[in-house]
């Protein structure tokens, strides 16, 4: 019998504080989005698949066919190669396929490379039902941006 | 003969009106609690489907009509069918006597009261039948929970029922109302409205004292086992039950369709009848997504340590003071 009426008096309390905060709940703004409508912004950290940087001043990308990203990728998704072109020093790109579906983002070629030529995309929203869309041709890419 | 027809007509009509009504509010209350839900959540809740999601529920409803209804191998093929169907008629039937307005009212009986708590106690026994037809731990569970916590929570409803009885001296509905003309009875009786209104959640199984559903202990109680239709003529008759709890608790105490008077006060009256039972309604919602659920012995507990030693002590209080008054009138 001690306790029967504070007991009382504390749980009506404690109900009617939770009610409070529920209906504080209902007027604040919602939290959640609309996805396919709205979006929220990512952050550049994100590591999506590779692309390449297109370089501000000669407007094409920076790769000078060293070779190290295919050498360092523990799961050799990357394949380039490249020809000699007359006038030009060292080799020009003329083949750079990326392959997703077998990347698992660690980042070793974005690091290794000596002109940061290439760096991780902020695509998500990457959705097919063939697996060739996500074997990436990176120099059409480029062509296609120019 | 003639006469015979009219009736009829009356009751089919009636009978009509009242189950599109019981569809409807379903339809509407069933939006307002996901949505109410979302908001409390911060969620937007149903948005695809017209604006701010307002054709979801219909949507919904055609989805369930095609579904198919599944009756398991073991179970009581007639009792599990006609489960549901016993689950709907009784929520329909109270509606005879509840005062929408002065004239909207299909029958006031002078037991209107009493005729109301007695269908509305069918509901307990179709919760029963559907747990035990479906052969099923998990439904025999919840209706095992619903007839403990419904035989519990009777109690309080009756007694604080009874306080309005002796104050009103009549049974009918429409008096009832009518008694409240100058003051509500909330204003007098604070404390059976409180009763009532808690009793009647655990009436209508509903949040916190959901626990003949209870989804994270008996996946979803008595109507584990039904599908399509059967399922959500269950839903239907819940929401129903809301309503009829809600519409009881604005007779008794909230003033029934007393409000500001509007033109063709004998019929609009009911427009204010409405606004309040659904604010009741909503508040259900509201304390449904704020509270968890209650376990069991604290559910026992609450409706024997304090609902019923408290609704008691608030009816005896009521009658000493019905029979003083007068007493104190003649001494002054």
């Amino acid at each position: 019998m001690n306790g029967y009426f504070h007991d009382l008096y504390r749980g009506s309390k404690s109900l009617l504080s939770g009610m409070l905060v529920t209906l504080k709940a209902i007027f604040q703004p919602t939290v959640t989005v609309q996805y396919p409508r709205e979006k929220i912004e990512v952050t550049p950290n994100i590591r999506g698949h590779l692309t390449m940087v297109l370089d501000p001043e000669t407007h094409t990308h920076r790769c000078i066919v060293c070779n190290r990203c295919a050498k360092e990728c523990p799961s050799s998704c990357i394949d380039l190669s490249g020809v000699k072109e007359e006038g030009v020093k060292g080799r020009v790109l003329s083949r750079y396929v990326y392959n997703y579906t077998s990347c698992s983002l660690c980042g070793n070629c974005v690091d290794v490379c000596p002109t940061k030529a290439i760096e991780f995309s902020c695509e998500y929203e990457l959705a097919s039902f063939s697996k060739e869309d996500f074997i990436f041709d990176l120099l059409k890419e480029v062509k296609k941006s120019q | 003969m003639e006469n015979l027809c009219g009736t009829m007509v009356r009751i089919i009509s009636y009978a009509v009106i009242m189950i599109i009504f019981g569809f409807a509010n379903a339809i509407i209350m069933g939006y307002l609690e996901r949505k109410l839900a979302a908001r409390i959540q911060r969620r937007p809740g149903p948005m695809e489907v017209g604006p701010h999601g307002i054709y979801q529920l219909f949507v919904d409803g055609i989805k369930i009509i095609g579904k198919q209804l599944i009756v398991p191998r073991d179970v009581d093929g007639v009792l599990f069918r006609i489960a549901p169907l016993l689950a709907f008629a009784p929520v329909v039937l109270p509606f005879i006597v509840i005062p929408f307005s002065q004239k909207l009212q299909a029958r006031d009986f002078n037991l209107g009261l009493l005729f109301i708590v007695t269908i509305a106690s069918i509901n307990v026994l179709t919760i029963v039948i559907a747990g035990w037809a479906s052969n099923n731990k998990y439904s025999l569970f919840g209706a095992m929970r619903s007839v403990a916590q419904n035989i519990s929570f009777e109690v309080p409803v009756l007694i604080s029922i009874l306080c309005i009885a002796l104050m009103t001296r009549t049974y009918s509905m429409q008096g009832i109302v009518e008694a409240q003309g100058t003051v509500w009875f909330i204003l007098i009786q604070p404390v059976a409205f409180i009763i009532y209104f808690i009793a009647g959640l655990a009436e209508t199984n509903r949040n916190p004292f959901d626990l003949p559903e209870a989804e994270s202990e008996l996946t979803a109680g008595f109507h584990t086992e039904y599908s399509g239709f059967g399922f959500s003529l269950f839903v239907i008759a819940e929401y129903a039950n809301m309503f009829l709890v809600c519409s009881i608790a604005t007779v008794l105490f909230l003033g029934g369709w007393h409000g500001i008077p509007l033109p063709f006060f004998e019929y609009t009256g009911a427009v204010w009848f409405l606004a309040k039972v659904y604010i009741l309604m909503v508040i259900m919602v509201w304390i449904r997504w704020t509270f968890p659920r209650v376990r069991f012995d604290q559910l026992l507990n609450f409706s024997w340590k304090y609902l019923i030693p408290f609704s008691l002590v608030n009816l005896l209080l009521t009658a000493i003071c019905i029979k003083l008054f007068p007493l104190l009138k003649e001494m002054i």
